[in-house]
């Protein structure tokens, strides 16, 4: 699986931070980081979350 | 984008045959002149404003070019221009993503601060239940554009200078809100009476803020703990010594700051609860839902920043029906192609939440108020995300909306924990008053409420 956003929607409000923070970190200045883009299976189901729960819809995950 | 020989004009909407185009029909009935761009010219279709253009998108692939555009492309901070003098000089009305993206990490709406804002929330709307008799009559519109006033500026600005005002702020507050009609967009300071009671109301607004001024001037020092945003504002000096910020540059960024928070709050509050109230079986799935989360004794500032499914439900609802904002607006600064059509530099670009939120392709029974649309797996909202756009959607969307959603939870959680309503008026005497840009509930918009018989955190028996 691959972790992609789209950086035309993300606004840094860091939602997914706190589903998956071994994925995401949102900087000081609000910044979306990926810090690992292809992540282990078992952190699916946090990571399907925060694509799920990201405000403005800049998340999703493509299979590889 | 450069310009191709085969890019056609969009076409335009019948009427508009004035010399102010359809500036009258924008005045009078907005939704109806939109819905009849989208009927005869689909997604991409103009109208007149004065002047000027607006070339109207509609749908989701039209939305989503107007709503992924960058600055570059599609500007916003031009498209406002009858904000310029509720604001003051000097104010901006908006500030790039990037700036807004620090903005957001940095100020009141950070998420760690939610839970204080979410008991300030409740606590503001218990102070205001709390002048309230067994049973009585409230004005929608009234009741919630103060309450907003008190949260929003106690939320943002600080507990402290909320504390400082009444309802001659509120009261204020919305004949600014009132300065908005269509004319404003062609001539912000137009010979009208609604424009001249807004500059007055915004002197009376630097009046109320600069005795608060004069009053902390004089008092003793802010402590630590009570120290709010105007106490930070008075402490930056000019190189005299003075005040760098004058009441009115005060009173001008206070204004801006809860200008995007308050009449589109206080709204989408109001048109909740004639909803459900238009609604009994939502109202009493709201309730059995609130009543079971809260029975266990939580608190409101917890509870609120967690799902409430069924009464979030119903806000999203409202929001979609209702949409404070019934027209977002940008300016082609380059020219610009969507659809096979060429949108000239200049011109202003619109996108209507009003229609878009409405468009049977992607919602079934677009009229009807259905709160079960937004349950998995319908999940309407997430499936939209360029038509389901109450808060807008992309680059621009509504900094705001988690803590819009968070107050309005709160809100609900606290009313409707001891008290009951119903409609004073017939159900459908409910409705916007579409002759400003500030879209606001026409009054009278009257509903009675009453004390529960046994409020469930009540007294025992």
């Amino acid at each position: 699986m691959k972790v992609v956003v789209d950086r035309d929607l993300c606004q840094g409000h860091g939602v997914c931070e706190s589903e998956a923070p071994e994925v995401f970190s949102v900087s000081k200045k609000g910044v979306l980081s990926i810090l690992d883009e292809h992540p282990p299976e078992e952190l699916r189901p946090r990571i399907e979350q925060a694509v799920t729960f990201c405000p403005t819809r800049a998340l999703r995950i493509e299979e590889d | 984008m450069t310009a191709t020989t085969d890019l056609r004009e969009p076409p335009r909407v019948s009427g508009g045959e004035g010399e102010d185009g359809h500036l009258d029909e924008l005045s009078t009935d907005p939704i109806a002149l939109m819905w009849r761009v989208r009927a005869e010219c689909g997604d991409v279709g103009q109208f007149r404003l004065g002047p000027r253009d607006v070339v109207l998108l509609s749908g989701a692939r039209a939305n989503e070019f107007f709503f992924r555009s960058t600055e570059d492309d599609l500007d916003q901070s031009e498209a406002y221009p009858f904000m310029k003098p509720i604001f003051g000089e000097g104010v901006v009305f908006d500030a790039p993503p990037e700036r807004r993206r620090e903005m957001l990490h940095n100020q009141a709406l950070r998420d760690k601060f939610m839970r204080g804002h979410a008991q300030t929330i409740a606590d503001e709307v218990d102070r205001m239940v709390g002048a309230w008799d067994d049973e009585g009559e409230i004005d929608l519109l009234d009741f919630f554009a103060e309450l907003t006033i008190y949260t929003s500026s106690a939320c943002l600005i600080g507990k402290k200078f909320r504390s400082e005002l009444d309802r001659r702020f509120s009261v204020l507050y919305h004949e600014l809100e009132r300065g908005t009609d269509p004319i404003t967009y062609v001539d912000p300071y137009a010979p009208v009476e609604s424009v001249r009671r807004r500059d007055e109301a915004r002197a009376g607004l630097v009046e109320l803020v600069g005795a608060i001024m004069a009053r902390r001037a004089e008092g003793p020092a802010p402590t630590d703990d009570d120290r709010d945003l105007l106490d930070v504002l008075m402490s930056v000096r000019d190189e005299d010594g003075g005040l760098r910020f004058s009441p009115d540059e005060v009173t001008g960024m206070f204004i801006s700051m809860m200008f995007a928070g308050h009449h589109t709050t206080s709204g989408t509050a109001a048109w909740t609860l004639i909803e459900l109230l238009r609604h009994p079986e939502e109202m009493a799935a709201v309730r059995g839902e609130l009543d079971e989360l809260y029975a266990g004794g939580a608190e409101v500032s917890y509870q609120a920043l967690r799902e409430i499914p069924r009464l979030e439900s119903a806000v999203k609802e409202a929001l979609r029906l209702h949409p404070p904002l019934i027209l977002l607006l940008r300016v082609a600064k380059t020219e610009l192609e969507v659809e096979g059509f060429r949108i000239a530099p200049g011109t202003l670009v619109g996108a209507s939440p009003a229609v878009s939120n409405r468009i049977p392709e992607d919602f079934a029974d677009p009229d009807a108020f259905v709160p079960s649309r937004y349950a998995p797996p319908r999940a309407e909202d997430q499936a939209n995300p360029w038509t389901w756009i109450p808060f807008g959607a992309g680059r621009h969307r509504c900094v705001g909306a988690a803590f819009a959603m968070m107050q309005l939870k709160a809100i609900f959680s606290v009313l409707l924990e001891s008290w009951e309503f119903t409609l004073a008026q017939p159900p459908d005497s409910y409705r916007n008053d579409h002759s400003k840009m500030v879209v606001q509930l026409q009054q009278p918009c009257v509903v009675r409420y009453r004390r529960r018989p046994r409020a469930r955190t009540g007294a025992p028996g």
